[in-house]
């Protein structure tokens, strides 16, 4: 088994960690978390056993990252000014930078309410477009309940949503 | 507006979202367009020059870089200003400023012979000179093996700073070159005029 050049990972998928980053951690935070990321990619990726989905591998380390910054700050729900809204997403990860679409505070004041592990299951759903099981593995469980944490997300966020509309 | 700042003003252009900064790592890169062809320039994390190789297209890019993350460390990293003194070094050369090289190399992806080949090399013929397959071969005292001396130039990774141009056929005449004939034709002339 060969790894491919570091660089190849860093030009492939920055935007996504980067969107990423940013969708879990805020306008403030989004930056430091990628960083942090990368490096700690850097470090472990020589003794990576497996290179097929480098990607998973990435995000992995992305979530996991913002996991930690988020439990060393006392909880702060920070509106993500930079990012597209959940509906308009899937699919379009490749192409756009976070900052490339209008924001959508409201909505992401709310996802920033949710519970963690549904805030990165959504997150992970809908701004960069993992499976179920990809999703299962980033936070070690299974498809199922990942499928169900994503539901969950989405019910509790039409429900804001929706509040939001009527006042 | 003059062109310098225009230049200036396009090289402080920035994205609201820019890829992550790395520290230098195992391996630093550069690919560089130079008066013989389009060029990859890699170096250690010590600072050390193990590549200088011809890529004439983006699969000889891909050849290479894959080549250094098998060889070397798969922590290879485009930082273009890791390589600013062999990139200093080559220009002046390629401009007739230079006559030799002081960065320091490394011929790790050099087998050993390549190595007793490529060093003797290096440290016998000068700016200017040039010599045959057959002479490199007896110097190095295996009379027999001019072919495999050929071989061991035409996997140089540390083209024009290791001088494998300056071997020519025992006819005189200018043999393969890694970055193509021209090129080894232009260095030759190069260096017999300045």
């Amino acid at each position: 088994m060969t790894l491919p050049p570091f660089q190849y990972l860093v030009d492939a998928h920055w935007r996504d960690v980067c969107r990423l980053a940013h969708a879990l951690a805020g306008p403030v935070d989004g930056d430091d978390v990628a960083q942090q990321a990368w490096t700690q990619a850097l470090a472990a990726y020589p003794r990576l056993r497996s290179s097929t989905n480098l990607r998973g591998w990435l995000l992995t380390i992305t979530s996991h990252c913002a996991m930690d910054v988020h439990r060393s700050r006392a909880r702060r729900p920070v509106p993500v000014q930079d990012i597209i809204a959940i509906g308009e997403v899937a699919g379009r990860s490749q192409e756009k930078g976070p900052d490339a679409d209008r924001p959508d505070e409201v909505l992401w004041s709310h996802v920033a309410d949710l519970p963690e592990r549904q805030r990165h299951a959504v997150v992970l759903k809908y701004v960069v477009d993992l499976d179920h099981l990809g999703i299962a593995k980033t936070l070690g469980t299974t498809p199922g309940m990942s499928r169900r944490l994503v539901s969950d997300a989405l019910a509790t966020l039409r429900l804001a949503t929706s509040k939001d509309e009527l006042t | 507006m003059t062109e310098h700042t225009v230049a200036a003003r396009l090289t402080a252009f920035s994205l609201p979202a820019m890829p992550p900064e790395l520290p230098i790592s195992d391996v630093s890169y550069v690919v560089d367009d130079t008066s013989v062809g389009r060029m990859l320039l890699a170096r250690s994390e010590s600072g050390a020059l193990i590549a200088s190789a011809f890529v004439p297209d983006s699969d000889t890019e891909d050849f290479w870089l894959r080549r250094l993350a098998r060889q070397v460390s798969p922590r290879v990293l485009r930082l273009p200003r890791a390589l600013d003194l062999a990139r200093h070094e080559l220009d002046a050369y390629l401009g007739g400023r230079r006559k030799e090289f002081d960065l320091p190399t490394a011929l790790v992806l050099a087998t050993p012979f390549q190595r007793i080949v490529l060093g003797h090399l290096s440290a016998a013929v000068a700016y200017g000179h040039r010599t045959t397959y057959g002479a490199l071969a007896n110097d190095i005292e295996r009379p027999k093996a001019a072919r495999a001396v050929g071989a061991a130039l035409g996997a140089n990774p540390l083209c024009i700073i290791v001088p494998c141009h300056r071997v020519v056929a025992s006819s005189g005449a200018l043999t393969g070159y890694a970055g193509g004939l021209a090129a080894k034709e232009y260095l030759l002339a190069l260096e017999a005029h300045t």
